[in-house]
């Protein structure tokens, strides 16, 4: 269990780092397209060697890695933003008609095929990774009201919930002061869980041309690029796909231990 | 003495290294009553649990437990599963949830026996007849566990265990969640069984009155041991050992003396009303509570006394009636200032404080009411120090301290606003009954010191005795009982009262005085 999470974090730690790198310095420019280099194998002045337009395969996946992490990361916020108080509102009015019409709106937006509205968002504002970025906000934000609510709800019950009110303190105050806090590790999880899938989608819809455009480098456009050479150039796909793979599951045996680590009822068995 | 059914012989358990039990040695005779009794912690769920072969992952056991000349310890799961349930029933402390909730009660009864070979129609009948011994008869096999109240599903739960005749029942604090008048029932009903099938039964508890009430042999658990046993009246007139002296001394408070009062009334109630849709929880009750008077509110769940006591601290609103605090109007009307007056103590030392605050920030959240005091910080350390703990408390979290230490700061975080009256509702009824006992000194020593009122809501009578001067016993959302402590327990108005006195279990006077 501890090596899984330690997996977990290592995967992660290694793309974020390559994001945060990226920013400042890239071995290869990815702009500059040279087909003198095209297609060389891996060299010491290009360890995996480069792609049909002679751009650097280590840079691109970089790059790469900056745009997913960039895109699912924001999408996150996006959700925790605007989901959470929702769940904590609709929590602290239970049963009454608020919660009914938070809760219900959430519904309507789950009822919704995610990917497909994406693809609808961004074929009516335009590809761009800032529309594949709300695209994919905007489903992240009833799954973290459901979770903030699903946790605040049986909070309420407690007597230190009850002390509060007697001290006379509202629900937004409690709901601050004493809810949030005692939920933040159910938020924390979540959050990872929604990041490696918000990666996911971001490969999804780069790979049909409707996230980040060129020339930013990204894993999903990648894939499609390589697509008609799989048979002769079969890495230019394993690599993107590789990476795609390698920071999903770290993210999700980091969420897996996170949760463990963080839940005092699982805590308390393991001891 | 006859031939006991399981002979624990120097029974030591440690989980994970963590020493349990120590050299607990014990005879289960069948036909009779064996009580484990003793505090949270005393290892008294362990020793049932090990005799049943529930022990959790880690433990380690030295010593034996010999049944039909076997070792239950040493038994490999495989021989488990044939024992319990056959030779072992174990029944738990809540019934609510000890029932599967998608099952007919039928279903769950006759699935012991069909578990075992028997055919859907015998079980049946045997299921219907248990349920008719444990005076279920009028309950049809098909209902479901949430149509029963919780006295039935502890009746449900013992007839799965009667069903296959178990040699010996072990029951953990069986009566613990019920009301008294259900305990009484339930107690004389396990009682019965013994008598009638001869099985022995092992009586977990930490209430000395259902020892007494029920017990045939008593074993005094600490820490980990067992520091006396012996038959329940001998053990009861001697207590010879010093531990068993102070139990006893603190499951019997002295009945307060009476305490001379002002007259001034603090919080008032006239013909307050509260429904929820067509059912009346609090129907037209009044009462008045004086300056440094001490008033009892007592009733069994479902009475409505929780419901009052949420309208009186303003967090529900009333439907009809007024309550008055301090002159001014109370409840849902009342302003901070008001509010601040008016304190409450809740039941449970474990959820009653954010586990994620400092004592410091805990104590001084009704500061809200006022608006923060300069001296915030000196004042939560005076408050402290008036309920026995020290100011080098404050920076510590709630998980550090035991129950009865919770309870004192739930007192303190009450008290920082200098209240005029104090609602504690069942605020010493999960404590161990030493620790019980010096919260109860606690609260009529700030009584005396300090002025206070209190509104004393519990199911207990004893306690309510110990505490109060006065007091109000609560039926279906009604006062059927409202005097002075001595005149309520020598001439009840109302047949509940006498009731609820009646089915109190308590040690005979005669067993104490030498």
């Amino acid at each position: 269990m501890r090596g899984a999470m330690a997996i977990g974090v290592v995967l992660t730690a290694v793309f974020t780092l390559a994001a945060a790198v990226s920013l400042a310095w890239v071995p290869y420019d990815v702009a500059r397209l040279d087909i003198s280099q095209r297609l060389l194998p891996p060299s010491l002045a290009h360890p995996l060697g480069t792609d049909h337009f002679g751009r650097d395969m280590v840079s691109m996946l970089m790059e790469g890695a900056r745009t997913s992490i960039a895109v699912a990361l924001v999408a996150v916020g996006i959700g925790v933003g605007a989901g959470v108080p929702l769940g904590l509102w609709a929590a602290a009015n239970r049963g009454g008609w608020l919660d009914e019409v938070i809760m219900r709106a959430n519904d309507l937006i789950f009822a919704f095929p995610s990917l497909v509205i994406a693809i609808l968002i961004t074929a009516v504002f335009g590809p761009s990774a800032v529309n594949a970025i709300l695209a994919i906000g905007i489903f992240n934000i009833p799954v973290f009201a459901r979770v903030a609510r699903g946790g605040a709800l049986p909070l309420w019950t407690l007597d230190y919930i009850m002390a509060a009110r007697v001290a006379g303190k509202g629900r937004a105050r409690i709901s601050a002061e004493h809810i949030l806090p005692n939920i933040a590790n159910l938020l924390i999880v979540q959050a990872t869980i929604q990041f490696s899938l918000g990666i996911l989608a971001e490969a999804a819809l780069s790979y049909v041309g409707l996230g980040a455009q060129p020339p930013t480098a990204s894993w999903g456009r990648m894939l499609a690029d390589a697509q008609t050479m799989i048979y002769t150039e079969p890495q230019l796909a394993v690599l993107p796909g590789l990476a795609i793979v390698a920071m999903v599951l770290g993210l999700n045996l980091l969420g897996d231990g996170l949760r463990d680590a963080l839940d005092p009822r699982l805590r308390r068995r393991a001891l | 003495m006859t031939e006991p059914l399981i002979r624990v012989a120097g029974l030591g358990l440690s989980i994970h290294d963590m020493p349990i039990l120590q050299d607990v040695s014990l005879d289960i005779a069948p036909g009779r009553v064996t009580a484990l009794v003793g505090e949270s912690g005393s290892g008294k769920s362990m020793t049932a649990l090990a005799l049943i072969g529930l022990l959790p992952e880690g433990s380690q056991t030295t010593g034996t437990a010999t049944l039909d000349r076997r070792d239950l310890l040493t038994l490999p799961e495989r021989a488990w599963l044939d024992l319990r349930g056959n030779d072992i029933g174990m029944i738990f402390q809540e019934p609510m949830t000890a029932l599967n909730p998608v099952q007919t009660i039928g279903a769950q009864v006759s699935e012991t026996l069909r578990l075992r070979g028997t055919g859907r129609a015998e079980a049946e009948r045997i299921a219907r007849d248990r349920l008719d011994r444990v005076g279920l008869a009028h309950v049809p096999l098909d209902r479901y566990p949430h149509q029963l109240s919780g006295g039935q599903r502890q009746r449900v739960c013992i007839a799965m265990v009667i069903a296959r005749r178990p040699r010996l029942l072990i029951a953990d604090e069986p009566t613990t969640a019920l009301d008294v008048t259900t305990q009484a029932g339930i107690l004389a009903l396990l009682r019965d069984l013994v008598e009638e099938q001869g099985m022995a039964l092992l009586l977990i508890t930490h209430d000395l009155g259902v020892v007494a009430r029920t017990a045939d042999h008593v074993a005094v658990m600490q820490t980990g041991r067992i520091v006396e046993q012996g038959a329940t009246e001998a053990l009861f007139r001697t207590h010879a050992h010093p531990y068993t002296r102070d139990l006893l001394a603190a499951s019997r408070p002295a009945p307060r003396q009476p305490r001379a009062h002002a007259t001034a009334p603090v919080l008032e109630t006239r013909a307050v009303t509260r429904r929820y849709g067509a059912t009346t929880a609090v129907d037209a009750v009044s009462f008045t509570l004086h300056r440094g008077e001490s008033l009892g509110l007592v009733g069994e769940s479902g009475c409505g006394k929780s419901t009052l006591t949420r309208a009186l601290l303003g967090l529900e609103p009333v439907q009809g009636g007024e309550i008055a605090l301090m002159g001014a109007p109370g409840g849902t009307a009342m302003t901070n200032a008001q509010r601040a007056r008016l304190s409450v103590v809740f039941q449970d030392p474990y959820g009653s404080f954010d586990p994620r605050w400092t004592v410091a920030r805990i104590v001084t959240e009704p500061f809200h009411l006022t608006g923060r005091p300069q001296d915030a910080r000196a004042r939560a350390a005076k408050a402290l120090e008036q309920v026995g703990l020290s100011a080098s408390d404050l920076a510590k979290y709630p998980h550090e301290f035991s129950g009865g230490q919770r309870q004192r700061i739930a007192i303190a975080r009450a008290l920082i606003t200098e209240p005029e009256v104090l609602v504690l509702d069942e605020a010493v009824s999960a404590l161990d009954v030493r620790v019980r006992a010096q919260v109860l000194r606690l609260l009529d020593d700030l009584q005396a010191r300090l002025g206070l009122a209190y509104l004393f809501i519990s199911h207990d009578l004893t306690v309510v005795r110990a505490i109060c001067d006065r007091v109000l016993v609560m039926q279906n959302g009604r006062f059927v009982e409202d005097g002075s402590i001595a005149q309520v327990w020598s001439a009840p108005q109302s047949d509940y009262t006498a009731e609820l006195i009646a089915a109190a279990p308590t040690i005979p006077d005669s067993w104490l005085t030498s």
